[in-house]
């Protein structure tokens, strides 16, 4: 590739006196064939295959068969039916419109062409008419013509595919067998991405992979860290490797909007929106499924943006992302939809509605699977006007019979928050006060896990309580919620089996005035970080729950984003181009601990690569926690080292500096030196520069401030 | 110590100058007076009345006697530091933005903005010894640099002149020809607009201060890049201790992007690092907006910063600051 760098652009357009600033790149196109001598190094094919439609020039071209033979007197009213049927699709282009004759009987051949302005609206005509009912022998078969085309070149006779060798992959989990068991990050800032280790020893990050224009929207890791994700005009690709990240597969969707992958990365859904041709039409939606491995679309979904808007809430706000929500645990067995009046859920085998068809729930508004289980829960607003109650149902999937239901009434709204074992699951309900001028709010906890799954109704000491944050401990009984109305809210914490209370919630304890309105506990439980964004300027406090007492407080100045390492050793907090100022991120320990700043303008992601769930059981896990000292001394003396080596290499470095920095000086004398009589003599001959040659005069001065005449009593009497 | 507020001025401060026994301090601003102060307690001692402009830069002769001023209101005056009078007026047809005095004081460097079409320009004067002598002519003319120039310096023995500016670029000239001697290298330059420059007190280096939020030295006979700190504001004022390797970054945002939610947002904040590890030694806070001038007593004992807020803030260092170990 010619290396032409941005400053020689620039260099190159302040010559030609072009305003770089108002050139639209994205508006010049190369002459079609010519690429100036410059290859561009990656999604040639992609380009290849939006081409091929444009190249065979017919893709907006449908042909309609299973058409009546009719003879020519009923041509013209046959004509008439379909151009009524097509036009209401698209613009059909004048003369589009085909019929053939069979030149012997004066008869049509049962088929027609159809040739429309652009190849969507031919798109579009085949998925809404291909199986059109006519009449009961005459039921249409839409292809576009450039299928035919491409059915054509099937060969007829059966070839064996040719097997390609194997090529043993590379281990794409070699990050998690780190020596020093440190994690990784990627962070997005200007116009590069880059990935590195978090070395809290070194005090500094180390880098493992950076590149410019990585990625044309943002990087996102896959939920067990194996891949990496960019999105870019043609589709998502995927990155990962041995040690550094290599393409391993790209998903072709042009304009890809938003990616999300199913819990255990097997499939990936991307998804776009379009503008419509028509300023009448609504967006149209594309939805792809790809399996992640192969690159295969498991399944598309297209429509008009408001058959994915949800349900209740009438598609104001647009498509709620994501719009397939994943079930069943990690083994991606599940996946379902919200749409008007109903739950669509699919499973992966087939990627078909389970039971062919979509479970009816009339108004449903919101729902969430348990992230273990394959159980959802789904919320039903109050219906005619307060005579239904509103309603939080348990559904088993795939046998969809409802396992626990609760009927709610006043309700505003409901929230649901499951604990990420899928033991417990809470309710916020907000309900209105008799007035019905405001709203308070409780919450129903679910215990899944028991016989017949008891629901606990929880009611805040002050009912008129907002509710600013709730967050479950992960894998833990505990949860957190932030309550409050005043500019300092209170902080309390709930457990689901105390020692003393193993059937009823009971409360810990609650932290009066907080500057706080976030929660994020640490991935393993035990710890939580109170944070105080926006208003409260990036207030820090880390909490040890078990304990309960506060480790440390700190402040990152208008921190944007807080994120825990997977482990739950650290902690970044970072401050996003959403401020002009302060952008960058900070890395904590735990324990509060500031360990090292990097500030980055337009600093746009920070994220911690995932792990994978841990191998060992809970029961190992509890017992590593209890002979924690005998672990931990290994790896303190190695720290220790570290450091060690770590001032070593810092005196070293210092020393160094220090001793070019004398030799710049010692030659800056010397010249200085040898410049003096010459300086002198620009001088008049007046001294030299030394300070010596002014003398300090001491000179003291006495002045009369004021002059006061006063009569002093003097009493004789004292005298003797 | 509590630092000493000094308020004298009425519009944001531009520059400040200590004289040669660190005693006085000049201080200019978008007002239309530069005043003198004593650098001792802060009072003060007069102003010097005459430009019709805001006064971006000033200069005072070696014996303290003449104070050269250079204004927005296209003029370069030559005071008596101690009557306050008008001694001369050298007339130009743009804002005059840069000035100061050669060893020897007898040539001043002056530079003036980009104005009406005109280009920006470097000129040398020749100060004559008894003011009534004084002339207008320019020894010398120097155009190029694109945009203003913020500042031009003497180097050793009045030999070359150093200028920076908008551009980004540091640019040695010969003070006797005008020709361009060295240039600083692109990739290692400033990337955005100058903003200060201040000579080592021995006149072997020099500090650069940039809106790319970082400031550089710089070696001034071969104009070899030394050392860079990096800051997370722009840079408008640096200046470098006498004394002790320490170096002083003051900035902040933009005047008009100030945030008026939390004054610790903008950073206004005077900043140490050490001259020769790079390391943040510390910062002074105080200003209420970004910092304009610093300058540092020629005795190192204290140092004085110039705010937009329109204060000027006098600190006199504790002991402590002169044991601090790094």
């Amino acid at each position: 590739m010619a290396e032409v760098s941005m400053a020689d652009i620039e260099a190159t357009a302040l010559r030609l006196g072009i305003d770089i600033s108002s050139v639209d790149l994205d508006s010049i196109q190369r002459p079609p064939g010519e690429d100036f001598g410059i290859k561009s190094d990656d999604d040639e094919d992609l380009y290849q295959e939006d081409g091929f439609e444009m190249e065979a020039g017919f893709g907006n071209v449908i042909v309609v068969d299973n058409l009546p033979v009719v003879p020519p007197e009923k041509f013209e009213k046959l004509e008439n039916v379909i151009r009524k049927i097509y036009s209401q699709i698209g613009v059909i282009r004048d003369g589009g419109l085909w019929m053939p004759v069979n030149p012997e009987s004066q008869k049509t051949l049962g088929y027609c062409f159809i040739e429309y302005n652009t190849p969507q609206e031919a798109e579009l005509a085949k998925e809404k008419t291909n199986g059109y009912k006519l009449d009961k022998s005459h039921i249409f078969i839409v292809n576009l013509f450039d299928d035919f085309e491409k059915y054509m070149k099937v060969p007829d006779e059966w070839t064996p595919a040719e097997i390609k060798p194997y090529v043993p992959g590379e281990n794409l989990h070699q990050w998690l067998t780190d020596e020093k068991a440190r994690d990784q990050f990627v962070i997005r800032a200007a116009t590069f991405s880059e990935v590195f280790w978090n070395d809290p020893r070194q005090m500094m990050p180390e880098l493992v992979y950076r590149r410019q224009y990585w990625t044309e929207g943002f990087v996102q890791w896959s939920p067990l860290g194996t891949y990496l994700a960019t999105v870019h005009r043609q589709g998502a690709a995927v990155w990962g490797g041995a040690t550094t990240f290599n393409r391993l597969m790209r998903y072709p969707h042009p304009q890809v909007k938003l990616i999300d992958f199913s819990p255990g990365e097997k499939y990936l859904v991307t998804y776009s929106s379009h503008e419509p041709n028509n300023p009448r039409d609504t967006h149209r939606v594309v939805l792809n499924i790809f399996d992640v491995r192969t690159g295969k679309v498991m399944r598309d979904f297209k429509g008009n943006v408001d058959e994915f808007t949800t349900g209740g809430s009438g598609g104001v706000s647009g498509v709620s992302w994501p719009v397939f929500r994943w079930g069943g645990g990690k083994e991606d067995k599940y996946f379902a939809r919200i749409g008007k009046n109903m739950i669509s859920v699919y499973e992966t085998e087939t990627f078909t509605l389970i039971d062919k068809k979509s479970m009816k729930v009339e108004s449903v508004v919101d729902f969430s699977w348990s992230p273990t289980d394959p159980i959802i829960s789904l919320f039903v607003p109050e219906l005619g006007g307060g005579n239904q109650p509103a309603r939080v149902s348990l559904v088993q999937i795939p046998g969809k019979e409802e396992l626990r239901q609760k009927n709610l009434f006043s309700v505003s709204d409901c929230k649901m928050y499951w604990q990420g074992n899928g033991e417990y699951l809470a309710v916020k309900v907000d309900r209105y006060t008799k007035t019905k001028k405001s709203t308070y709010t409780g919450f129903e906890l679910f215990r899944i896990k028991e016989r017949d799954i008891p629901i606990e109704v929880l009611e805040l000491e002050n009912k008129n309580d907002k509710i600013v944050a709730f967050a479950w401990e992960p894998k833990g009984h505990r949860f957190a919620v932030i309550h409050g109305d005043g500019p300092r809210p209170d902080v309390s914490f709930y457990s689901m089996r105390s020692a003393q209370n193993t059937g009823r919630v009971s409360k810990l304890v609650t932290l009066k005035s907080k500057q706080a309105n976030t929660l994020y506990w640490s991935p393993g439980g035990r710890f939580i970080l109170l944070a105080g964004l926006k208003g409260f300027n990036g207030q820090l406090e880390f909490y040890n729950v078990d304990e309960l007492e506060t480790m440390a407080t700190g402040e990152h100045f208008m921190a944007t984003d807080i994120e825990w390492d997977p482990t739950g050793r650290y902690v970044a907090t970072a401050v996003t181009s959403v401020h002009e100022m302060e952008n960058g991120f900070h890395i904590w320990s735990f324990t509060g601990k500031l360990l090292y700043r990097i500030p980055k303008d337009h600093f746009y992601q920070f994220l911690w690569r995932p792990r994978p769930p841990s191998l060992l059981t809970p029961e190992k896990e509890e017992e590593i926690w209890k002979n924690l000292k005998k672990y931990s001394k290994k790896y303190e003396a190695e720290d220790q080292d570290v450091s060690l080596q770590l001032s070593e290499q810092d005196r070293k470095k210092r020393k160094l500096l220090q001793e070019e920095w004398d030799s710049w000086v010692e030659k800056w004398k010397r010249l200085h030196d040898e410049e003096r009589e010459m300086r002198q003599w620009l001088r008049d001959g007046e001294a030299s520069d030394e300070e010596e040659e002014y003398e300090a005069k001491e000179v003291e001065v006495e002045e009369v401030l004021d002059v006061k005449e006063e009569v002093v009593p003097f009493d004789l009497d004292q005298m003797e | 110590m509590r630092p000493i507020l000094m308020k004298g001025h009425e519009r944001p401060l531009t520059f400040l100058k200590y004289n040669r026994e660190g005693d006085l301090l000049f201080s200019c601003a978008k007002d239309h007076t530069p005043t003198v102060w004593f650098a001792d307690n802060g009072e003060r001692l007069g102003t010097y009345r005459g430009h019709n402009g805001a006064v971006w830069c000033c200069d005072v002769s070696r014996d303290s006697m003449r104070l050269i001023t250079g204004s927005a209101d296209q003029t370069v005056k030559l005071w008596n530091v101690q009557t306050g009078a008008q001694l001369y007026s050298f007339n130009f047809d743009s804002p005059a933005r840069a000035v100061d005095f050669s060893v020897g004081d007898k040539l001043a460097v002056i530079s003036t903005d980009p104005f009406m079409g005109l280009p920006s320009t470097i000129q040398v004067k020749c100060i004559a010894n008894d003011p009534s002598e004084q002339t207008g002519e320019s020894v010398l003319t120097i155009k190029g640099p694109q945009g203003r120039i913020n500042r031009a310096v003497w180097g050793p023995l009045n030999k070359t002149i150093i200028s920076a500016g908008e551009d980004a670029t540091i640019r040695i000239w010969d003070s006797e020809t005008g020709q361009l001697l060295k240039e600083s290298n692109k990739e290692t330059a400033h990337q955005k607009t100058v903003t200060s420059l201040t000579k080592s007190a021995d006149g072997s280096h020099f500090l650069t201060g940039s809106l790319d939020k970082s400031a550089k030295l710089w070696d001034i006979r071969t104009l070899a890049l030394i050392k860079t700190y990096v800051t997370e504001r722009p840079v408008n004022a640096c200046a470098m201790s006498p004394i002790l390797d320490h170096v002083v970054i003051g900035g902040g945002q933009d005047a008009s992007h100030v945030t008026t939610t939390d004054r610790r947002a903008g950073k206004f904040e005077a900043k140490f690092f050490h001259k020769i590890l790079q390391e943040e030694i510390g910062g002074v806070k105080g200003h209420f907006g970004p910092i304009n001038a610093l300058a540092f007593n020629p005795d190192g004992r204290s140092f004085s910063s110039g705010g937009e807020d329109g204060y000027v803030r006098l600190h006199h260092f504790d002991p402590d600051y002169f044991n601090i170990k790094m």
